[in-house]
């Protein structure tokens, strides 16, 4: 019986998995070194502020994977033989394969910066740094966070709840300004500081201080100033975890490279989730994507691959989501922090700056190319339609409650959207064609 | 995993422990009222008992509530003894079973604290107050008072206000003032928003005739509501709405759990296997009462010679084990062990049969949206009827389950906008949207 083996339990690792018992009764192995049973990454938080225990973070009980005869192996992958077609791992014993898929994620980056390895000073990505974080900030008072991006934003939430005042260093000028353009960058600031949150945009680490036990005391800013505390967050973005393969035959170069079907430069050997990098992304992806949903498409991807059905990667129309403390964040199509030529966008706000729409479309057919939710639960479907039907933003817009997931009850703010629309648009009155309804929920 | 750090920060902020320190002594003057002078002051005890309690609370809950921005607060809930089976969490827990051995079997030893509810009972029923309005008044407070915590705490939802201030009118008007009104002009003291099965009682041909010859149009009344609710009411608004139009928002018992219950609601089994029992234990205690009814109809049409004694025997047996002690002493008394709707959850036969009719004809469905869920684990967590929302959450699926009380909160938990609580057309209730990728597929692991 055909044997695949998986380096990395994360959700690509452990999808594939479970797409190829779905398809086939190959014999299944999956190694990693984190934790025993699969886990929800994005959860991690949840388990700092106690809302959930590491038990409850598991997707599937753990008479699963017996059930379901995937090998769990509780250890870490050394070195890939690629042509004896095995992997070594750091006990010593080796694991032949016929098939082998590389899912080993990502690792936090730092920059080399003078004290990056004093203790109290980390990244946060993995069960480890859960647990290390936990230590670091028992009983302390100050902590400072650099890099202003999804994880940053988890971390600082974190420690607030254990009543840790938190500085939030961010080099751009607004927030996740790679990612926002500056209105949403901005909402989501005033909402940070809501929370008590120092937050500081144009601040760059420079160095690291310790004190003499080899512990952080402070951090210096790129302006010079210093800044004690004592745990500092580097969130300064990820990095494909693959260190153990650059020294291979398989080709690297951010990440595993790879081709459409997931296949790297060496027969039977695949790459998926965070650690890849397709040599020629599909239109408007990048080469790498380091998010859940991609690691999760990937998985179901190459099972069907393994399983004797070649089929390329398809990602469709990028969607995204995110909560920054309570506003959640849902995005669907491109919208970028800087609208591009031929683009335009059109920009809803409440009153109270806690919620707001972006809706981006070509300017000369009006078409919709993106859309982005602070504070309003949008349907995916219905977003994922327009975009794809290249639905025209008045029309988008007249039927926006079709695309409304809020909960019953809550406030619906369309009819404010299209007399915003109207009154920057006079001469092309819409109106609102559906309504949200206890009986009439647009299920379609 | 090491054990949680210990916190240093206080937990607790000033404001808090100012009403704590208001609530206990309401709780202490209760308990001097039991002992024996509510015997003697009951009015007064009853007073202070209840001034200090509520202010205690209210300032309590705003402080911990009112004081951050709304949002979902769960912070600590995994490390509080009170909320994770730690000490609190048990000592409590005895305390509620203690009080419910009292109240069924012992209510003589509760003598002087039912004598602090005199006055009240007077003023409502004209008549001096036995251990069950005792139980009622405390329990219609109970709601009121937590109900208030859960308006704060969960303050940004708009669903969870709506229906908690449904929750505590039904308690109020349908299970205190409507059946203490009734007392008061002799007529049967009947807790309105309570139908058969949940009420087992009411179509037995006992009650059914008692009712009959009942003096008054009220109680001819209150036959024709029960009847109309039951064949009618209940499947009609099942079908619209899913069984959350009575579990989560007329019922006591729910009532009680969604208030009350909610700082357990996190602790219900969500194995596989609790769903099994669930669902031998909850089928188990519905037939047992649709067979009852119509054994004791038949006996009934046979004039009593089917049964003879026998009926009155299995009526007390019922009431014993399964109202008292499951519903009461487990389904109650355990919250801070097993979850707040044990009863509700294995046992309830009101549950079992709106449940059936949820499943299979019903508008009522949790939404999933798209390929959103990143399978963190908070709506299973926070799922008080042990559901897995997960599970089918993270494969795209829409959740129809015959235990789902549409409590809404796994909706207002998720942090990525995946759960929604909808009514919709029967067609394609139970679709699977899956990924965009793979539509196609739909089984599986
Ligand atoms: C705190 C945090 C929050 C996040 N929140 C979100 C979110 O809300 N939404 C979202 O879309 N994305 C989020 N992400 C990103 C998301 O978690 C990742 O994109 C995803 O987990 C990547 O999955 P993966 O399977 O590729 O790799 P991973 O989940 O990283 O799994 C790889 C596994 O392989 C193991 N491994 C690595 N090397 C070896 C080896 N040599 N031998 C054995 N085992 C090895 C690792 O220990 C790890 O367990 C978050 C990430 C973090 C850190
Ligand atoms: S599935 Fe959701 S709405 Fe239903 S009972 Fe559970 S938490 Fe409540
Ligand atoms: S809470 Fe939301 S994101 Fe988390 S597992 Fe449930 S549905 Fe998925």
């Amino acid at each position: 019986m055909e044997h695949v083996v998986i380096i990395g339990n994360g959700i690509a690792g452990i999808t594939a998995a479970r797409h190829i018992r779905k398809h086939s009764n190959r014999r299944l192995t999956v190694i990693s070194d984190e934790s025993k049973h699969f886990f929800s990454r994005p959860a991690l938080m949840y388990i700092y502020m106690g809302h959930m225990k590491y038990e409850q973070t598991k997707p599937y009980e753990d008479w699963f994977w017996k059930e379901n005869a995937i090998d769990l192996v509780c250890d870490r992958v050394r070195k890939i033989d690629t042509k004896g077609k095995k992997a070594i791992l750091r006990s010593g014993s080796s694991i032949p394969f016929d098939k082998l898929i590389i899912a080993t994620g990502s690792k936090p980056n730092k920059f080399g910066w003078p004290g990056q390895d004093l203790n109290g000073v980390q990244g946060f990505y993995s069960l480890q740094d859960l647990e290390a974080v936990k230590k670091s900030t028992a009983g302390i008072r100050q902590a400072v966070i650099v890099g202003g991006g999804l994880i940053g934003v988890e971390l600082a939430e974190m420690l607030v709840t254990r009543g840790i005042s938190v500085i939030f260093m961010v080099r751009e000028t607004h927030f996740w300004g790679v990612v926002l353009p500056e209105e949403e960058g901005d909402l989501v600031a005033r909402h940070i500081k809501n929370h008590h949150v120092d937050l500081q945009f144009e601040t760059e680490l420079k160095e690291i201080v310790g004190d003499s036990d080899g512990k952080v005391s402070a951090v210096i800013t790129g302006k010079g100033e210093k800044v004690p505390c004592s745990f500092v967050g580097l969130t300064v973005g990820v990095s494909p975890n693959i260190d153990f393969i650059k020294n291979t035959a398989i080709e690297t170069d951010r990440g595993v490279l790879i081709n459409s079907c997931f296949e790297t430069s060496i027969e039977d050997i695949y790459a998926i989730g965070d650690c890849a990098q397709f040599r020629e992304p599909s239109t408007g992806r990048r080469p790498v994507e380091q998010v859940w949903y991609t690691g999760k498409m990937h998985g179901e991807t190459v099972a069907r691959t393994i399983c004797g059905k070649e089929t390329p990667y398809m990602p469709g129309i990028w969607f995204n989501s995110a909560k920054f403390f309570d506003i959640e964040y849902q995005t669907y199509g491109t919208v970028m922090s800087q609208q591009k030529e031929g683009e335009k966008s059109f920009y809803w706000e409440n009153p109270k700056g806690d919620k707001c729409v972006r809706i981006v479309f070509d300017s000369t057919t009006q078409a919709v190319l993106g859309f982005n939710f602070f504070g309003i639960r949008a349907r995916h479907t219905t977003c994922e339609y327009w975009i794809a039907n290249r639905e025209k933003l008045p029309n988008v817009l007249c039927s926006m409650a079709a695309s409304n997931f809020d909960p019953e009850f809550f406030k619906c703010f369309e009819k404010d959207i299209i007399s915003q629309y109207n009154s920057e648009n006079p001469g092309r009155m819409i109106t609102l064609k559906t309504k949200k309804g206890l009986f009439s929920n647009r299920l379609t | 995993m090491s054990p949680p750090q210990k916190h240093t920060q206080p937990v607790r902020s000033r404001s808090q422990r100012i009403g704590l320190l208001l609530f206990f002594p309401g709780f202490i003057i209760a308990l001097i009222g039991a002992l024996g002078a509510g015997s003697i002051y009951p009015k007064l005890f009853f007073l202070a008992s209840l001034c200090f309690i509520t202010i205690g609370s209210f300032l309590y809950f705003s402080a911990a509530y009112l004081s951050a921005p709304a949002g979902i607060r769960n912070n600590r809930i995994m490390f509080a003894s009170l909320s994770s089976r730690g000490s609190i969490g048990v000592i409590i827990a005895l305390f509620f079973i203690a009080f419910y051995i009292l109240m069924y079997w012992f209510p003589f030893y509760l003598e002087h604290f039912i004598a602090m509810f005199h006055p009240l009972s007077r003023m409502l029923r004209g008549k001096p107050a036995e251990q069950y309005f005792m139980y009622g008044s405390l329990y219609t407070f109970t709601i009121i008072i937590m109900g208030a915590r859960a308006l704060m705490k969960y303050r940004h939802s708009r669903y969870q206000i709506v229906r908690t201030c449904a929750v505590i009118f039904s308690q109020f008007v349908f299970a205190f003032l409507i059946p203490s009104i009734l007392a008061a002009f002799n007529e049967p003291e009947k807790y309105v928003n309570y139908f058969w099965p949940l009420s087992y009682k009411d179509l037995f041909p006992s009650n059914v005739n008692y009712l009959l010859n009942f003096e008054g149009a009220i109680s001819k009344f209150l036959l024709a509501w029960t009847i109309l609710l039951t064949f009618a009411g209940t499947p009609v608004l099942t079908f619209f709405f899913g069984k959350r139009w009575y579990c989560s928002w007329i019922c006591g018992c729910g009532g009680l759990a969604n208030t009350l219950g909610d700082p357990w609601r996190q602790l219900s089994s969500k194995t596989l296997a609790s769903w099994k029992i669930e669902r031998y234990s909850i089928y188990s205690v519905l037939s047992l009462i649709v067979i009852t009814t119509a054994i004791l109809w038949l006996n009934h049409l046979f004039g009593g010679e089917l049964l003879g004694q026998l009926s009155g025997g299995f009526i007390r047996f019922y009431g014993f084990a399964i109202g008292m002690i499951f519903a009461g002493v487990i389904g109650t008394g355990l919250y801070p062990i097993f979850g707040t709707r044990v009863w509700c959850r294995f046992g309830c036969p009101q549950a079992a049969l709106l449940g059936i009719i949820q499943r299979f004809f019903s508008r009522f469905r949790i939404t999933t949206n798209g390929a959103q869920c990143m399978s963190c684990g908070n709506c299973s967590t926070y799922c008080e009827m042990g559901i897995d929302v997960r599970w089918y959450a993270q494969r795209g699926q829409n959740i129809v389950r015959a235990s789902c009380v549409g409590c809404g909160m796994c909706s207002a938990v998720c942090p990525r906008g995946v759960l929604n609580l909808e009514n919709g057309p029967l067609a394609g209730r139970i679709k699977s949207d899956a990924l965009p990728l793979i539509k196609s597929f739909k089984s599986g692991i």
